[in-house]
């Protein structure tokens, strides 16, 4: 067994710095590389284009990311743990297998692949069977929005990463794991943890959770000091954890960012519910148990976390439409911006109001004034300018597309000092909901596959 | 009051849905059982009314010297639902700070030092062990 693993974060969702994931292999040794790709609103683009294209639904920037990478990764034993898979992880392989047949390594690369997270194929079979993958929210049926639904994944854990790196695989490319997953599946792994062993499992979702918004943990958005963190190149977080649980964070030493108690801590409470109740598909983890102890040198330890046995349903996350939306926005010149927006806003909602048009909503911002925060400033001053945000959303998208060139028309019959329209009319966009549910977890472990390739 | 949440402690925000979650953490271990006192989940309704249409739920993490709240129907639907240009409740991390609290100086004037970067705050070394 290994005295230390370290698993490094690279990707904190699509479209997050391309260059980290290289800097972290090559800025010093790491074991595992993790990429999370994966937000709540990805899968159900990733479905759409899958629709469009058989051979789409992953996050294609993945790709070229690992065909250049490759002979690094063999020759420094380096392992990737990802979810770039998407709704189509064997199309990612299949792009990669195809791509890595160019590239000379000094062995070749073996990609695994995770199958059966992707509900959609097996919905109306599941609810027949009784399953009503009820709002978690709202306790309404999913039978409610059946013919509106466009993705549904359960989220899954590291049991069937855990079997693809035993199979020998170098690169493990999930379907909807959760962000956690991809992290502490590499420390039980290495370290040989009982599934059972829900401290540990507790520790490694702590870890995860770090990881899993890359900079996010060193020093990227930090309120604590702001100023004094150099965040043109930063160092991604980077798990070295024991076989006990307890781990320390740290970034590669000639990389910018940085890791202290307050980046650590941050990081912790990102996006956080109960604290004593944080739920993944293998154990139940209790952050309120979480100890750190800054070591300086952009070292902080993490240990005593606890951990409780897991629960008996998966969550499963579904996308369907709900509409249509479009934002217009313009901007008002001082003196009086505030007031001029405000009236620009009146005489939009009285034509709006004219065309009998039906809306589910439209919301007014007068960005500069107090569109931020959660509320709004007492007494604004005369502010230089301000931009007017307005926003619809209807389930008829002729509303929106309609609503998309009231915006114009203001700009010669509308309040003075205006400006800012040079982007054109809004652009209509869908309305995606997001459907939590959950589902009992032999339905869809039964059904999960690990399938391990040799790229040639 | 003497002092904004700004001068005492520093915070984190995110989203799950339609719910806004807001991480407050201390400066130091002495501010934090007044932020426990003043920083209430009534405290923080109110101060958000603009947005928050649903309750208002705090966790404490005393290992952490943290304060978790969670705002429901804060964020006009959430996702992408949301015709909110701050869906995802980015900034109100930022927004909270304005709260104002009373503190003694002493425990305030800490804080100040941890701000200026003369002592190295909370959980350096083994506190927090």
């Amino acid at each position: 067994m290994p005295e230390l693993v370290r698993v490094a974060s690279g990707q904190g969702f699509w479209g997050d710095w391309q260059e980290a994931p290289k800097l972290q292999v090559r800025h010093g040794p790491i074991d595992y590389l993790m990429l999370d790709y994966l937000a709540e609103i990805t899968m159900s683009i990733l479905q759409k284009q899958r629709q469009k294209d058989p051979s789409a639904g992953y996050a294609r920037d993945f790709v070229p990311l690992i065909l250049e990478l490759a002979p690094e990764l063999i020759d420094g034993g380096v392992r990737v743990l990802t979810n770039a898979g998407g709704v189509n992880p064997a199309a990612c392989r299949e792009a990669l297998l195809d791509g890595l047949s160019d590239v000379p390594t000094a062995r070749p690369m073996r990609i695994a692949t995770v199958h059966g997270d992707g509900l959609m194929d097996r919905l109306d079979d599941l609810l027949a069977a009784g399953h009503d993958l009820r709002n978690m929210e709202t306790g309404e049926p999913l039978s409610a929005i059946r013919d509106r639904v466009y993705s549904a994944n359960a989220y899954i854990g590291a049991e069937p990463i855990l079997e693809a790196l035993e199979g020998g695989a170098d690169i493990v490319v999930t379907g909807r794991s959760t962000d956690t997953a991809l992290t502490y599946a590499a420390l039980a792994h290495e370290f040989g943890w009982a599934k059972d062993d829900w401290n540990k499992l507790g520790a490694g979702v702590a870890a995860g959770h770090i990881n899993e918004c890359g900079a996010q943990a060193t020093g990227g958005n930090t309120l604590f000091d702001w100023r004094g963190v150099d965040l043109i190149a930063p160092g991604y977080p980077i798990i070295e954890a024991s076989a006990d649980g307890s781990f320390v964070v740290t970034k590669h030493p000639d990389l910018g960012g940085r890791v202290t108690w307050a980046t650590v801590t941050e990081q912790l409470v990102y996006e956080m519910g109960d604290p004593e109740d944080y739920i993944t598909p293998d154990c139940v983890a209790d952050f309120s148990t979480i100890r750190l102890a800054d070591l300086g040198n952009d070292r902080v330890r993490v240990h005593g976390v606890r951990g409780a046995p897991r629960t008996d349903q998966l969550k499963v996350s579904i996308a369907y439409h709900a509409g249509w939306k479009a934002t217009g926005t313009l901007v008002y010149a001082w003196p009086e911006a505030i007031d001029k927006a405000r009236r620009a806003d009146e005489i939009l909602r009285g034509r709006l109001a004219a065309l009998d048009l039906e809306f589910d909503e439209i919301r007014t911002e007068i960005v500069g004034a107090g569109a931020c925060l959660g509320r709004a400033p007492a007494a604004p001053a005369d502010l230089p300018e301000v931009e007017l945000r307005v926003g619809v959303r209807s389930p008829d998208r002729g509303a929106v597309e309609r609503f998309t060139r009231e915006i114009a028309p203001l700009i010669l019959a509308g309040p003075p000092s205006v400006t800012g329209f040079a982007g054109g009319r809004p652009r209509v966009q869908e309305v995606m909901a997001y459907w939590p549910a959950l589902i009992d977890r032999e339905v869809v472990e039964s059904e999960l596959r690990v399938d391990v390739r040799e790229a040639s | 009051m003497n002092a904004t949440l700004r001068d005492v402690a520093f915070a984190r925000s995110g989203d799950k849905g339609d719910t806004a979650n807001i991480g407050v953490i201390a400066l130091t271990e002495a501010v934090y059982p007044y932020l426990i006192e003043q920083i209430t989940s009534d405290t923080v309704k109110q101060y958000f009314a603009a947005v928050c249409h649903g309750r208002v739920e705090r966790f404490e993490l005393p290992n952490l010297f943290a304060l978790n709240f969670l705002l429901h129907e804060s964020l006009g639907g959430g996702g992408t639902v949301s015709l909110m240009l701050d869906a995802q409740g980015k900034t109100f991390a930022a927004g909270i700070l304005g709260l104002e609290i009373d503190v003694p100086e002493s425990v305030l004037e800490e804080c100040r030092r941890v701000t200026a970067g003369e002592i190295p705050g909370r959980a350096s070394g083994a506190a927090g062990d």
